[in-house]
């Protein structure tokens, strides 16, 4: 009765059939539905490898796979989780489905540009993955030449140009947020009136378009050098690899920006919504967002503290690397003054924000031990490095994405998930993120190099403990895969405003038509004005 | 689709102004990537060219500035008659579109045809980076090449900008005759126009830094 009931309103899902109406489609949900699935899948792919870096790591001595396997299988978890899965992850799902209908658009500026870059994903995706079953790649996701473009003897250059190749999704996506924020917001929908996933998402843009291009030059060079041996990176002609250090960080760096700052909008909208208050600081939480955008090109040199950089250079770098640390934390104060007096409720998407929030903070924090000059020389390449930036990519990042999964989920697919099911998801991530990753940060300290198979026989348990946890972690994004495809069947129907959210997108039915809005809206008041939702709601 | 009527404004946009608006916001976007793109390239040039000086000028000098100039010259008329171009499209003249464009093109091909003359030079003089490489008269030839690797991948990478530029005149011509443009609607000639300009504008970069480095010091 009441899946008829939903099947009575057209609405983007039942708007047309068959393969041909998603595989040509314009519209911004729809691809973001097909990032979705394809993302899930480099994912998986991704985690696969995790796991069997995990499982060797039970015992000091090589058993599973020999040092070269090893080799590969970091770096083919690297290559995909960084470029395949955590760059495109919240911008081209979540904020491809959100942000034209935040500002009240119909779609995105570029419909078939959007479509387009989804193709360059895939295509760039299978460059890769067909590299990796010729063979593979040994060099770690970071490609340090004189190795990568000189000595490996692995499949480096098919694997760079799916890098390559999937830049420019990234660059498509970023360029067609910027010109749809810029050109598309609906009338009374001013700057300082956009949700602050929107200006994570532009601030995220603005990296995509000016960094990228710089990690796709620095890509053809590899590729031109081990081709035809022009020796840009060659000390045997006088190249210097460093210049490749300084290149790639020059877009590595901002990118763990934008892998980390759309997250930062996702937990804003969540603690709005859940506390039931306008995010204390609106200004400067956006304003923050772009500071991070700027300052986060100027820190590059903090990877090269031990790779022969000038110490005055270091001193500079370790510097800017404290300040950039600023406007994060304007974010993370202003999420908890957003707490205070809030009427909080406790619901999955809220649990998620809190696991960012604590998370991300460990991790920025222990970022600030890695920016400081002395005690960086003592962890560099260790395992208090892996700990750290897994701490800000899949403590923060992907609770983030995953909070905004469940936030949203109702909207794009008209289904409520299992909220018992998501609330335990939630603290079974919690709980096995950290036990995955805590004990890399003793074991960092204590001197475990990262990249090896093998190790000292007293660094076991705590390697043990850092495998069992990684179980745990498999079992909680398990769990969501289940329920959430369960739900799209078997899930209560969702109304428009499950949350009573203020955002434009919960003001159209869920899931919504495929021109987003039954009237164009028109913005009257600021983001988060729960009072105003409220005189609507009685007033209605 | 647009092919019926040109004006059709995709479903996406409210007004005509906001289209355009949006479309010209995202070349000059685009250009932004392309610069990052070469930038990485002058990065290169300029820590090298620091490091080693002397061979950067002895390796500049086996370039003729002349010809150099000559391209320089070529590619800066291309530019006007792009600009010639766009004035005719914004005044509706179908016919004068068609001939600027056309112009544009073959001020383009002719410089190709010099790059391609240069390159084949190169080859002759072994001055391509590889096993054959030889700088006559250069005790430091490793880095003499790291000046030719610059070269060709800074020249080829503008070449290939200008083969994709080619191709869009061709595509703007073509609906040119079509009559898909008039006074009210030319946004795609317009912003080929950017493109076009900016490509002139790499040129204009690398033409002093590959060509004329060192030019004052007698021999
Ligand atoms: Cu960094």
């Amino acid at each position: 009765m009441i899946t008829a009931a939903l099947e009575e309103r057209e609405h983007y899902l039942n708007a047309s059939y068959g393969l041909k109406s998603w595989l040509l489609t314009k519209d911004h949900k729809r691809i973001a539905l097909l990032y979705l699935g394809t993302i899930t899948l480099f994912f998986a792919l991704g985690g696969l490898f995790a796991t069997m870096i995990r499982i060797e790591l039970l015992t000091p001595q090589p058993d599973l796979v020999s040092s070269e396997t090893y080799n590969k299988l970091f770096t083919m978890h690297g290559v995909i989780m960084v470029f395949l899965f955590l760059v495109p992850s919240i911008p081209a799902t979540l904020g491809n489905f959100f942000l034209p209908i935040m500002i009240g658009a119909k779609d995105l500026a570029f419909p078939k540009l959007n479509l387009l870059s989804w193709y360059l994903l895939v295509a760039g995706g299978l460059c890769t993955l067909g590299a990796m079953f010729a063979g593979g790649v040994d060099t770690g996701w970071t490609f340090y030449t004189p190795y990568s473009s000189t000595y490996s003897n692995t499949y480096v250059i098919a694997t760079a140009l799916g890098i390559f190749i999937a830049g420019f999704s990234s660059i498509l996506t970023g360029l067609n947020f910027i010109v749809t924020v810029h050109r598309m917001r609906a009338p009374g929908m001013t700057w300082f009136r956009l949700p602050l996933f929107v200006w994570s998402n532009y601030a995220t843009s603005l990296i995509m378009v000016l960094g990228t291009p710089v990690l796709a030059v620095t890509i053809l060079l590899v590729g031109c050098e081990r081709l035809f041996h022009i020796g840009i990176f060659d000390p045997a002609l006088g190249g210097d690899p460093v210049l490749f250090q300084h290149m790639f960080w020059f877009y590595s760096h901002p990118a763990v920006y934008i892998m980390v700052l759309p997250g930062m909008g996702v937990v804003s909208e969540l603690v709005a919504t859940f506390s039931r208050k306008r995010v204390f600081g609106y200004g400067f939480v956006a304003f923050s967002s772009v500071a991070i955008a700027v300052l986060g090109f100027l820190v590059w040199g903090h990877h090269l503290f031990v790779s022969g950089q000038s110490v005055y250079a270091g001193m500079v770098f370790s510097f800017l690397s404290y300040f950039v640390a600023v406007p994060s934390a304007i974010k993370v104060f202003n999420w908890t003054a957003t707490l205070y007096k809030g009427s909080i409720s406790y619901d999955t998407p809220m649990l998620y924000a809190f696991g960012f929030i604590g998370l991300f903070t460990m991790g920025g924090l222990t970022g600030l031990f890695l920016a400081a000059l002395g005690i960086d020389v003592h962890v560099t390449d260790t395992y208090f490095v892996v700990a750290h930036f897994h701490y800000i990519m899949v403590g923060g990042t992907l609770m983030a994405y995953l909070g905004g999964m469940h936030y949203w989920w109702p909207k794009m697919t008209g289904r409520m998930y299992p909220e018992g099911w998501a609330k335990l998801s939630a603290l079974v991530v919690f709980l096995g993120f950290n036990l995955t990753f805590f004990p890399q940060f003793v074991l960092g300290y204590l001197g475990m190099p990262r990249r090896y198979h093998v190790y000292p026989p007293e660094f076991q348990v705590l390697h043990v403990m850092s495998t069992a946890g990684a179980s745990v972690l498999a079992v909680g994004y398990l769990m969501p895969l289940v329920y959430f495809l369960w739900s799209l069947r078997y899930g209560k129907l969702a109304p428009a405003n499950p949350w009573g959210a203020t955002g434009l997108e919960w003001q159209t039915s869920s899931p919504p038509p495929t021109h987003n809005f039954e009237e164009p809206p028109v913005v009257t008041h600021e983001a988060y004005d729960f009072a105003a939702l409220l005189e609507e709601a009685q007033v209605g | 689709m647009a092919s019926a009527n040109p004006l059709a404004l995709r479903e996406q946009f409210d007004t005509a102004a906001q289209q355009k608006d949006a479309s010209v916001l995202a070349m000059w976007i685009f250009l932004v990537t392309e610069i990052m793109f070469f930038g990485g390239l002058f990065l290169a040039y300029t820590a090298y060219r620091s490091f080693y000086p002397e061979v950067f000028g002895a390796a500049s000098r086996t370039l003729s500035a002349t010809i150099g100039a000559v391209n320089t010259a070529v590619l800066l008329t291309s530019s006007y008659t792009m600009v010639l171009a766009v004035r005719a499209a914004q005044k509706g003249s179908r016919k004068a579109l068609i001939w600027f464009l056309i112009l544009t093109m073959i001020f383009g091909t002719v410089f190709l045809g010099v790059k391609a003359y240069e390159w084949h030079e190169k080859f002759v003089e072994h001055h391509v980076p590889g096993p054959s490489f030889h700088l006559e008269g250069e005790p430091l030839q490793g880095q003499a090449q790291l000046f030719f690797s610059l070269y060709f991948a800074m020249t080829g990478l503008h070449a290939l900008h200008m083969v994709v530029g080619m191709g869009i005149m061709t595509v703007m011509t073509w609906r040119a005759w079509l009559g898909r443009f008039n006074a009210d609607y030319y946004t795609p000639i317009d912003v080929a126009g950017l493109y076009w300009h900016f490509v002139d504008v790499i040129w204009i970069f690398l033409f002093p830094l590959l060509y004329l480095i060192d030019r004052h010091v007698p021999k």
